[in-house]
């Protein structure tokens, strides 16, 4: 029943705490990072630091973590899926 | 009722849970095809998505993301008092995060009230006029932001709706599953809102 042992993990508030004060910071960084211009990189940047948080919030308040194998492949596999459109918009797109 | 109630929490929670997850996998479809919206027609236009997002309020914006930070973390905690059995901490985790979804509604209505006020909304003069970039830019943000603001309506009533259950009934597993998926439906609308903030508010 390793499932079941899974279900009971309970987050603390002070790990959770901890979580938002890592997205409130993040929020911080990437205020600041729009502020330097590196050209398209920004844009890179930006989503990166976005991926992070959406990152934290699926791992610790969505308790995605603790969960199953079977959800976290299933999670992977959305993404991938959504990879695969923008992938080919945009080989769509750029070869106009 | 009480045989069922039994039966319900052995079998259900976690398929009630798996449920919920492959309905969140299609929003994030839904939102991740409006993203790709986004990322294409940023590449044409890009100086009008740079020139529109710097007519947006930062500041707007990045009060927004924090109070929507801070209401998933109540959301969270409330699901943690949940499991803790302790109900009135679970409740006044429950009110605050309502009250952080009002206070991000009630600033997004500003802002859009600003912009309207501004001449800036779907088919405006304004915007009809100008360039097909800025045109498509803010758009965008209507039904980006527009959709997003329906996904916070909507996870307030259905956290209302947990928490009067919680009230009527008590700490039982049923009202558990049910503040646990309200939770995730308002996690991923906290995640959105993630991605919505830099593209729109934050544009070089």
């Amino acid at each position: 029943m390793a499932s079941h042992l899974e279900e009971t993990h309970i987050s603390s508030y002070k790990s959770l705490f901890g979580v938002l004060l890592a997205l409130l910071a993040l929020t911080g960084v990437t205020v600041f990072a729009s502020t330097i211009d590196i050209g398209s990189w920004n844009v890179a940047l930006a989503l990166l630091i976005a991926s992070v948080k959406a990152s934290f919030v699926a791992l610790f308040f969505m308790h995605l973590k603790y969960e199953s194998r079977f959800l976290k492949i299933m999670f992977i596999i959305t993404l991938m899926f959504l990879g695969i459109i923008i992938g080919f918009i945009f080989w769509d797109v750029s070869f106009r | 009722m009480k045989g069922r109630d039994t039966m319900e929490t052995h079998t259900d929670a976690a398929g009630i849970k798996l449920g919920m997850w492959i309905f969140l996998f299609s929003e994030i479809m839904l939102f991740g095809g409006l993203f790709v919206l986004y990322a294409v027609y940023l590449t044409t236009f890009t100086p009008d998505f740079v020139a529109g997002g710097k007519q947006l309020d930062l500041s707007a914006g990045a009060i927004n993301t924090i109070i929507l930070l801070i209401s998933s973390f109540t959301m969270a905690a409330s699901v943690t008092a949940m499991r803790r059995e302790t109900k009135k901490k679970a409740l006044v985790l429950l009110g605050l995060t309502l009250f952080f979804g009002a206070l991000f509604l009630f600033n997004k209505y500003v802002e859009w009230g600003h912009k309207i006020e501004a001449g800036i909304y779907p088919n405006s003069p304004s915007l009809a006029a100008g360039p097909p970039g800025a045109n498509i830019f803010f758009a965008l943000y209507y039904i980006i932001t527009g959709l997003h603001g329906l996904h916070v309506i909507i996870g307030m009533i259905v956290i209302g709706f947990g928490a009067a259950k919680v009230a009527m009934r008590g700490v039982s597993t049923r009202t558990h599953t049910l503040v646990e998926n309200s939770g995730l439906y308002w996690h991923l609308v906290d995640m959105i809102w993630i991605f919505v903030f830099p593209l729109f508010y934050l544009v070089i």
